[in-house]
């Protein structure tokens, strides 16, 4: 057995299997609901999986706020923008940004026009890069979650230890318990459910999605990415909704354990502190980011590096800020598939692989509207405009 | 970006491991978990070895797979 699990938990009869208990139990339910996966990984998951071609009428998926990218605000791309103009910084980051529109340019186009921008795959290529260059200055544009947030505390901790003086982190991370806990508070949510994240959790556990039964009775699972997790994962949700006995359960127990990754989770505590955070699209909400802390700050680039930034604007019209919240689908933007599109994004959603804009675009969503009205006029033309 | 892949640690060196996902070698971090060795399998996420995978927890969901489906005897 290849004990990676990732051929065993593909298994198609399985997969057959769960499909029928799904249909069974929506049916028993017997009226619509909605569920949510909070992350952008399970998003790109479940579209690739094909889960929702076999998806009980009643049951419907929505994409949460799980993309750190999509609610990266503006005013951080801006400044990114910025420092990467300036002749001694060299701007690091992980390839997912480099697309995303600031106000009025994006790392790419700034990167075309000769700025020294680098893609890393990993915060200790950054360090890397500023023990290469040290009469340069390292910006490393540190934008994730729970996941990311420990790689980036241990780049610090390692940059003091090695006395690394000029590697600097731009902090725009953020936390899923808050945001969550924002989203379910929100009066015109209409979520059954919540398929929370699996890799987060691998780090924070389980217990601070407690809150979410406990208060608001939501029904949980934290699941894995796997055909099967998912599967199974829906199977599970519906049923809690079914027995309206929501709690948290566990379904990628290989991976996460009640209390995370006690050592991650103490780097984090270490390197940074929380605070009140912008999501974009969303707002403030209150102690869902983290700040470099005091004991780190001549590793901030936020206060150790001055630079003037553009005022900041928002793209007129893009909906990604009510995509992300599950109050709209990317089918409702305008220009969804139109002026928005992969190569041209306009909004954060589209840019990311992990948007809802971007996975719909790709992965076949918008044969079933836009796209198939094109194949409608066509066929409608040649029946015209035949002999 | 929370994209987390399952590797087989098949070296240690240190706080270093090199890390195997169907035949592809990558040296990874290991700072972030205690305890590390050879031959486990762990979630690797931007270049650190965030999580260890738990084989018995995994066999035990496919075995409840297995019942649910009455595939067990196969």
């Amino acid at each position: 057995m290849n004990r990676n699990f990732q051929d065993e938990f593909s298994n198609s009869k399985i997969t057959q299997m769960l499909a029928e208990k799904i249909r069974d139990t929506a049916r028993k339910i017997k009226k619509n609901v909605a569920l949510m996966e909070v992350c952008g990984t399970h998003t790109v998951a479940i579209f690739r999986s094909g889960i929702k071609s076999i998806l009980p009428e009643n049951v419907r998926l929505i994409s949460g706020p799980g993309c750190p990218v999509c609610v990266t605000p503006n005013n951080y791309l801006d400044r990114a923008i910025a420092l990467s103009r300036s002749e001694d910084i060299i701007v690091c980051t992980f390839g997912d940004m480099m697309k995303v529109p600031g106000s009025s340019s994006s790392l790419e186009k700034e990167k075309t026009a000769g700025e020294d921008i680098r893609i890393v795959y990993s915060t200790l290529d950054a360090l890397k890069i500023a023990q290469q260059n040290p009469d340069k200055k390292i910006v490393f544009l540190g934008v994730g979650f729970e996941t990311t947030a420990p790689t980036v505390a241990f780049a610090l901790k390692e940059a003091r230890k090695e006395k690394i003086r000029n590697f600097y982190v731009l902090s725009a991370h953020k936390l899923v318990p808050p945001a969550l806990k924002f989203l379910a508070e929100s009066k015109d949510l209409k979520v059954d459910g919540f398929i929370c994240p699996g890799h987060v959790s691998t780090i924070i556990g389980t217990k601070p999605y407690e809150f979410l039964v406990r208060e608001f009775e939501f029904p949980c699972v934290i699941s894995g990415f796997e055909p099967l997790d998912l599967f199974q994962s829906l199977y599970i949700l519906l049923s809690q909704i079914q027995k309206k006995k929501p709690e948290i359960s566990n379904q990628y127990l290989r991976a996460v354990k009640a209390n995370g990754n006690l050592k991650a989770l103490g780097l984090m505590d270490e390197v940074f502190e929380k605070e009140d955070s912008l999501w974009r699209g969303i707002g403030t909400i209150p102690l869902s980011g983290l700040k470099i802390g005091d004991d780190y700050k001549e590793f901030d680039a936020l206060t150790q590096i001055n630079v003037q930034v553009e005022k900041s604007r928002e793209p007129k019209g893009c909906l990604c800020g009510l995509v992300i919240q599950g109050k709209k689908t990317p089918l409702d933007c305008p220009f969804f598939a139109r002026k928005c599109n992969p190569r041209n994004p306009i909004g954060p959603c589209m840019v990311s692989s992990e948007g809802s804009c971007q996975a719909y675009y790709k992965y076949g969503q918008v044969k079933d509207s836009r796209r198939s009205y094109g194949s409608v006029y066509r066929t409608l033309a040649c029946v015209i405009l035949a002999p | 970006m929370c994209l987390g892949v399952p590797v087989k640690i098949v070296q240690i060196k240190g706080n270093e491991g090199i890390a195997e996902f169907k035949g592809v070698k990558k040296k990874i971090n290991l700072e972030l978990l205690e305890n590390v060795k050879k031959g486990d399998y762990v979630i690797l996420h931007a270049g650190f070895a965030i999580q260890k995978m738990e084989p018995k927890e995994a066999l035990e969901t496919l075995k409840l797979f297995e019942e649910l489906s009455g595939f067990g005897n196969e």
